[in-house]
Formats: C-alpha cells, structure tokens, sequence
C-alpha cells in the first residue's frame, strides 16, 4: 500500500482519532490516520454537543473557522409520561459570553473540518479504507495493520486504536471484550429541517443561542433511555437511545419508540411542519468506569468510545474522545521523544495520565450508577415519572378539594407504587451511587 | 398510526448509500428455525435489515444498513451472524450524522 514506515498509525477520523492524529503530527511525528469513510464524518453519529473546553486544548482558535450551530443558553430536563412533562429549565445569560462554553454542531460537517486540520498538521490521512485486521508479530506486538487496499499492510511503532463504540479491530485481536447488550444503547436520531426564525420562535432564541432539552420517563416504555433535542440552526436534531438488551428484552423497535416521541404533545408541536433529511442510529458506550478495557499494551492505544470512555450521565462522550485522544498521543509523544520503544510497560504512562486527568475521576464517581438504572429501569423511567407527573397535577390543578387532601393522594400514591421500603432503598442507593 | 406502520424504508429513503453490489458486510449463518438471538433482530435494527422470509428463515439485506453495530452486538457472539464493516467508501454516507 504505502512502502513507508510511520511512527504511528490512527484507525479512525472520529474525535478521538482526530485529537491523537493532530496531538502527535503536531510535535512532529510520522503519522499515519486510516478512515473507512469517504469523507471524515461520514460514518459519525452523535446528538450533537461539543464541548468548548476540550476542543480549545486542541485548537484554541477554533471558534473562528469550525462549523459550529448555536451556543447553548438553556438546557431542559424533562420527565415525561404519556401525556405530560415535568421540567426543570435552567437558562441563565452568562452563557451569552466571549467564549461559549457549549454548542450544537453537526458531526459530518464538523468533522471534515477538524480531519482538514489534522492534514494540515501533517498527518497523512487515508480515506475510503478500512483496516481489517492489526499486524502483530511472532511474540504478539502490535507492529501495524492490514487494510482492504491491494497490498494493504502498513507498519508503525505504535497503533492508536480509535475505532469507535463498535470497534471490530480490539476485539478480534482478543485486546479488549466485544461489547454486550448491557453495555451499549441504540440512540436513532433523526434531523428534522425548518426555517431559522422557526427554530428560534419556537424555543425562545435569538441568533446564534441554543436550547438543549433531555427527557426520560415512559417514552423508553420501562426501558434505560432518554429522548433528545437540539436546536441547531435550521434543523433540529431529534432523537431516542435506550440499552440494547432492554431492545431485546422488551422487542421494543427503535423507529417505533421515536415515532411515538416526536408525537408526545410536548414534542409535537417543536417539529411540526418540519422536513426530515436524515436518519441515523448509533451505539452508545453506557457501561461506565467497570467496563473501561485495558487501555494499552505491546504497541497499541485504545482511545475514545473503543474504550468505552462516555459518561452516561453527563452525556458527555465526544469531550472524553477528544481528551483520552489527545492525552495517549502525548504519552506516545513523550515515549517517543526518549526514544524508547513502544512497549506496554512505557505506554502504560497513558493510562497514568488519563487516571489524573477529569476523565477517569469523572467515571469513577459514578461507577455504581449504570448497574442501578439499569436493574431497576421499570422504577426510574415508568413508575416514578407517571407518580411524579400525576402528582404534578393534583398539586397544579384546582378543584375545591382541601391542600392537606391532595398531599395525602400524592403521598398514597407513592407508597403504594413502591411500598415505603422501596422509596428509602432507591433513594439510598441513588444518593450512595451518585455521591 | 400504529408502530408496525411506521415506514423505515421512508426515513432511509433520507440517506445516501453506496452499496457494495454482491459483497454484503453482514451474513446470516444458514438455519432452519431462527435462534432467539436472530428474531431479536427482527425488532432491533433500526434500519428493518432482517426479515423473515416464506419459509421462516431470518434473511438479510444489507442496503439500508446504518452500520450501528447492534446486530453484531446481539447475534454475533453466537454465531448466527457474521458481522464486518463495508469496503472502504462503500456503505451509508451521512450528510450530517
């Protein structure tokens, strides 16, 4: 294929892949970056929310030229039963600053750019290939890969594994487990065009401001999920992801679950009129610290969603991808500038570096919350947001009947749901699994 | 409108594909009574891949597949599918992902 040698090979033009590829052309290495994709982006899905912190670590300047959609100022919370949502708004003007913290963007168009960015940083970037295969040798060093191309085999110090939530590379080559319905969501998505005034009428915007809003509650049917839409420009990405084994246990149908979303009476109206130019789907890495892999060894890196490095309950995924990219391409940066080679043992400062980093602490806190919402998902997104909403409106509606009788129906109601046990315990086990 | 009627064919009809004619990416394992895994994927590919045919076998199609991975994730560690990406430039395309 290419009769060069590299200093490290990148599977992948994702933001992990972008972030490690750029980190290392940058302090002047040899590198090689492989997308399967005819373009950069064109196998992407995500909501999208890019975080501006992470992006500035990498680009500083990037507000000037990437295709950004709108700086968030509002994100809504909804718990949503059939008919209803409970909300909880916050918007504040401070989001209205020099440097926006948060903004919707669209993956393709963003991460063509970002992948003209790592060109331009000097990696040698391969599109419309796919690697098939890793390259080891006889003692079992990864020592490059074997791509679809005619005579595809390239050769590299180091391969950076950013292959994405379903990376077949990993885990065919026994380095890290396939993933299990358990682990991973099923989120499709779909965008849904309308004119720019629209957008900004209907969500309360001027100019470039953005709106956010997640919702769970019986729209995932009983079933671990969120909904999701975002206000971009002039689409509005609309979305649902619950656990694949929750899928496979309930035979739920994806399409099904967001058809019934966008006619929920809370959605409808955002969307109405709009024109539909896209749908997608994509999985979601949902299983939390324990089921992060080993992240290195003899010659090889796994970043990003490979990693499964997504924090499920911030919903913050792209920013770990674009941190544990850059962060093991300065560990390879500094193994390489010792000239050491790239064994286990020296790329282990990687994984050292991401533990020290807000990446790993993040994870951790939160350790015990995915196995919680996910044996207990009939309690949190069927029982409570159906007790929560109908006491929403006891409280809200007026009727003649005494306040101290309505606290007793919605306390009533409660108890018999759960049972007074079964509060204190979710209860206990929410504030112990958050803390 | 119930759920069975909602057109997948229609929302993938939004997509851009290059299909890779006669090398489909993702096979499924001759049988004769589909596993439990296999009908699971009858309801969870959000594209409508599988389906049954006259006989009751679980087919394929891999035109409208949006390379999600959730089959793999399901029906692989069994057997009954045999689950690769597509050639490199071929498969779904997104405009906007």
């Amino acid at each position: 294929m290419i009769d060069e040698r590299f200093d490290a090979i990148v599977v992948g033009a994702g933001m992990a892949g972008n972030a490690a590829a750029l980190t290392m052309a940058r302090s002047g290495m040899k590198v090689l970056q492989l997308e399967r994709g005819e373009y950069a982006g064109s196998k992407n899905v995500q909501g999208a929310i890019l975080y501006a912190d992470m992006m500035e670590k990498l680009i500083p300047d990037f507000r000037e030229e990437a295709p950004l959609e709108r700086h968030l100022v509002e994100q809504r919370f909804w718990m949503m039963d059939d008919r209803a949502h409970v909300g909880m708004h916050y918007r504040s003007d401070e989001f209205n600053e020099e440097r926006p913290n948060r903004y919707t963007i669209i993956r393709a168009q963003f991460d063509k750019w970002f992948s003209s960015k790592v060109r331009e940083a000097g990696t040698t970037v391969l599109y419309e290939t796919t690697v098939t295969e890793l390259a080891r040798d006889s003692r079992g060093k990864v020592i490059g890969v074997r791509t679809d191309r005619q005579d595809g085999e390239v050769h590299a110090d180091v391969v950076v594994l950013a292959e994405g939530v379903n990376g077949l590379l990993g885990t065919r080559a026994g380095l890290r487990e396939r993933p299990t319905p358990d682990k991973v969501a099923l989120a499709v998505k779909e965008m849904h065009f309308l004119p720019r005034e629209t957008i900004e009428a209907r969500f309360n915007l001027k100019e470039d401001e953005g709106v956010v809003i997640e919702a769970a509650g019986t729209i995932s049917r009983g079933m671990t999920g969120m909904g999701f839409i975002y206000a971009n420009k002039e689409c509005i990405s609309l979305g649902m992801g619950c656990l694949v084994s929750d899928f496979r246990r309930t035979g739920e149908t994806p399409y099904g679950l967001l058809d019934h979303f966008k006619r929920h009476p809370s959605v409808a109206p955002l969307i109405v009129g709009s024109e539909v130019k896209e749908y997608s789907a994509h999985l979601i890495p949902e299983g939390g610290y324990k089921a992060i892999p080993q992240l290195y060894g003899e010659g090889w890196l796994v970043v990003g969603d490979a990693a499964q490095l997504n924090n499920a309950i911030h919903r913050e995924g792209s920013n770990l991808a674009l941190t544990s990219g850059r962060i093991a391409a300065e560990a390879i940066v500094h193994v390489n500038s010792r000239r050491d080679p790239m064994t286990g043992t020296n790329l282990s400062l990687y994984k050292k570096m991401l533990d020290n980093s807000f990446v790993m602490k993040d994870l951790k806190k939160y350790k015990d919350l995915p196995k919680l919402m996910h044996t207990n998902s009939e309690n949190f997104f069927l029982t409570y947001p159906q007790l929560v909403s109908r006491a929403m409106q006891n409280f809200v509606r007026v009727d003649g009947t005494p306040k101290i009788e309505k606290e007793r129906v919605t306390v009533r109601s409660f108890v018999k749901a759960r049972s007074w046990v079964g509060l204190f315990s979710d209860a206990c086990r929410l504030a112990r699994a958050w803390r | 409108m119930t759920e069975s009627s909602v057109r997948v064919e229609d929302k993938l009809y939004y997509n851009r594909y290059l299909v890779d004619v006669g090398r489909p990416h993702v096979k499924v394992r001759a049988h004769n009574t589909p596993s439990q895994q296999l009908r699971a994927l009858l309801k969870a590919c959000p594209a409508r891949c599988y389906e049954l045919n006259e006989t009751g076998q679980v087919e394929v199609t891999v035109d409208g597949c949006v390379e999600c991975g959730t089959c793999r994730v399901i029906a692989e560690p069994s057997g009954d599918i045999e689950w690769n990406y597509p050639r490199g430039g071929y498969g779904v395309l997104f405009k906007f992902g």
